[in-house]
């Protein structure tokens, strides 16, 4: 252990410059803890916002970019919209499953003295409790005048059941406050007020077909079947739909966190790269200056692994210290990050209750972390204690 | 080889030095024994070849031909493990510079070369004998080399290099950074490490110095003359 009392004095010998190379690795592990965390987080959020499972289907009018995307995506919103002969067509090909056409317009809403525009979604009555639940009031019923409003939006003009909105040129009564239902693949009535079909039609006279019909399959398993049969159905001669399921949006986002994620890992990645050249340059000059030393030390017996021991015990030291400082940081400071980003994304809503660094994967980007920056304090200082390790004794001793 | 043969044998032995500006020959087929208990002192100019000669005793370098025998090994066939645990177990170094190791106080310097052999170290009584050996004085012992004059230094490192108690003592102008006084007491102190049948090889160009030798040879252009 003698070698690992060199390496202590040694660094000690020369603080400022070993704080200096511990404090490259300390920012190094915080910016690659902390980013994992902050990702990891942002990852959770994303997992608890949307709401879906492995059930639904959407069909959108076929458009020429593609297909694949929320319901809201700009690109579904076009002028496009899917026939009445197509729905009963795709009501034919998913027999025995819920098919739900989907309306949805810009609407005029005037509360007192406040006016602005939000999204208006028409559904038909029978299909709304599939699609929805009620925070408080009732649903409507078959021809009803009345709305439910999304709860932001309750929130925002401080709206609830019974309450009395202007809608269009018609006074209209909130029947109900619609749950908080967050990122959903089909519909996203968060902000967005609901009311039957009959009333979207004389909102929206020029209207015509549907925006887009979601499918509610029974089993998650028939999925696959059911969007061959609509396929097969609909889009024989030429697409005229498009296609997705939920299983596939959610894959989606999870790829889109997961690159995001790795992208923030790689900046951590770069902090901990230049920190690993700082000790690098730290452990060269070490062992330039103790040349002589070295020489010494291997003409009385020490043999080439002790030397190189010494010295890797110095990149260790320094490690292990940066590794532990920046665990701590990274703790407090991966908390005060994700913090910020998750009220940053989810202002107004619920959904952040559920994201903390406690868990577990944020745990494990510390300690990965922690694990990579010692790793890599040793690798860097693997060269120059090998260096060091191969001087001869008679030229060391020569300084 | 049995005991009673030299403890080191050169036969004909070369080192050649390669330099860009060309080879430099310096040592040209040396032959040499060293007998168990000599006390030898190694004379001539700077650039003579002595101090390769030296080094070469000392297993830190190896011939470029020719045979080495220290205590009956032919250093040449030896690894680089196996010369370091010779110099080790077998050889101590006493250099000019008097190369103390900076990091350690006295004791610590003392008890290093032991450390590298028994794995376990400390204030151990054999410590405390050399540093007696060496009259070193105890309040001394946790000082480190800044501390001490060049003298207490040599003193060090003498003892340092007893510790492991070798059958060789190499010293390199052991008095070459010391003032008259003090080199006599050095000198002294290594006469009485011979008297106790210990091999002392010395490196010197000083007469007076070399006087307390009981054989000397002269190198000069990496022969002997």
């Amino acid at each position: 252990m003698i070698f690992l009392t060199f390496a202590v004095r040694n660094l000690r010998r020369h603080k400022v410059r070993s704080i200096l190379a511990t404090l490259g690795i300390v920012i190094g592990v915080f910016a690659i803890a902390s980013l994992g965390v902050m990702g990891n987080s942002i990852n959770l959020l994303a997992t608890a916002l949307i709401s879906d499972v492995g059930d639904t289907i959407v069909i959108t009018p076929h458009t020429a970019i593609g297909g694949a995307g929320f319901a809201g995506d700009p690109r579904t919103v076009v002028e496009a919209t899917i026939p009445d002969a197509d729905v009963e067509r795709i009501e034919k090909a998913a027999a025995g499953h819920r098919v739900i056409p989907v309306l949805q317009g810009a609407g005029e809403i005037t509360v007192g003295n406040e006016g602005g525009y939000a999204q208006v979604i028409g559904l038909a009555t029978e299909d709304i409790p599939y699609l929805l639940d009620l925070e408080e009031g009732n649903n409507l019923r078959t021809g009803s005048r009345g709305a439910l409003i999304g709860t932001y939006l309750a929130r925002e003009y401080d709206l609830r059941a019974g309450s009395r909105i202007r809608l269009g040129d018609e006074q209209t009564i909130i029947s109900g406050v619609i749950a908080e239902r967050g990122f959903a693949f089909d519909i996203n009535p968060d902000y967005a007020i609901v009311i039957v079909e009959e009333r979207f039609r004389d909102l929206f006279p020029e209207a015509e077909g549907y925006d887009y019909v979601v499918i509610r399959v029974t089993d998650p398993a028939e999925i696959d079947g059911v969007k061959e049969e609509v396929d097969g159905l609909l889009n024989r001669r030429d697409d005229v739909v498009d296609i997705t399921d939920s299983r596939e949006a959610l894959r989606q986002v999870n790829e889109i966190y997961a690159a995001m994620t790795r992208f923030l890992l790689a900046i951590g990645g770069v902090s901990l790269v230049i920190a690993t050249v700082s000790i690098l340059n730290v452990m060269i000059i070490s062992v330039t200056e103790r040349t002589r030393e070295i020489g010494v030390m291997r003409s009385i017996g020490a043999l080439r692994r002790e030397i190189l021991l010494m010295f890797l015990y110095e990149a260790l030291i320094l490690g292990i210290a940066g590794s532990l400082i920046g665990g701590v940081f990274s703790f407090v400071g991966g908390y005060f990050i994700s913090i910020a980003a998750v009220q940053v994304l989810t202002a107004g809503t619920t959904f952040a209750e559920g994201v903390t660094v406690f868990d577990p994967l944020s745990v494990a980007y510390i300690l990965f972390a922690m694990v990579f920056g010692t790793v890599t304090s040793v690798a860097s200082g693997l060269y120059p204690a090998w260096q060091a390790s191969r001087m001869k004794p008679i030229e060391a001793i020569r300084g | 080889m049995n005991e009673e043969g030299p403890i080191i044998r050169f036969t004909g032995v070369t080192k050649v030095y390669p330099l860009p500006a060309g080879d430099v020959v310096a040592l040209d087929h040396v032959s040499l024994d060293v007998m168990p208990g000599e006390f030898l002192a190694i004379m001539g100019p700077s650039g003579s070849g002595k101090s390769t000669l030296l080094n070469l005793m000392g297993c830190l370098d190896t011939p470029t031909s020719g045979t080495l025998f220290i205590k009956g090994k032919d250093v040449g066939t030896l690894s680089d493990d196996e010369l370091t645990r010779l110099r080790r177990d077998h050889i101590g170094f006493i250099f000019q510079q008097f190369n103390l190791i900076p990091l350690l106080n006295v004791i610590e310097n003392v008890e290093f070369p032991r450390i590298l052999k028994e794995r376990e170290g400390g204030c151990t009584e054999r410590c405390l004998e050399v540093l007696a050996a060496v009259g070193l004085e105890e309040e001394l012992f946790s000082h480190t080399p800044a501390e001490l004059s060049g003298g207490q230094q040599q003193r060090v490192a003498i003892a340092r290099a007893l510790i492991n108690d070798p059958e060789i003592l190499l010293a390199d102008e052991p008095t070459g950074n010391l003032d008259t006084k003090t080199g006599t007491g050095i000198m002294e102190l290594l006469d009485e490490m011979n008297r106790r049948g210990r091999t002392v090889i010395m490196v010197t160009h000083d007469q007076n110095v070399a006087a307390y030798a009981r054989r000397r040879i002269t190198i000069v252009d990496g022969r002997i003359a």
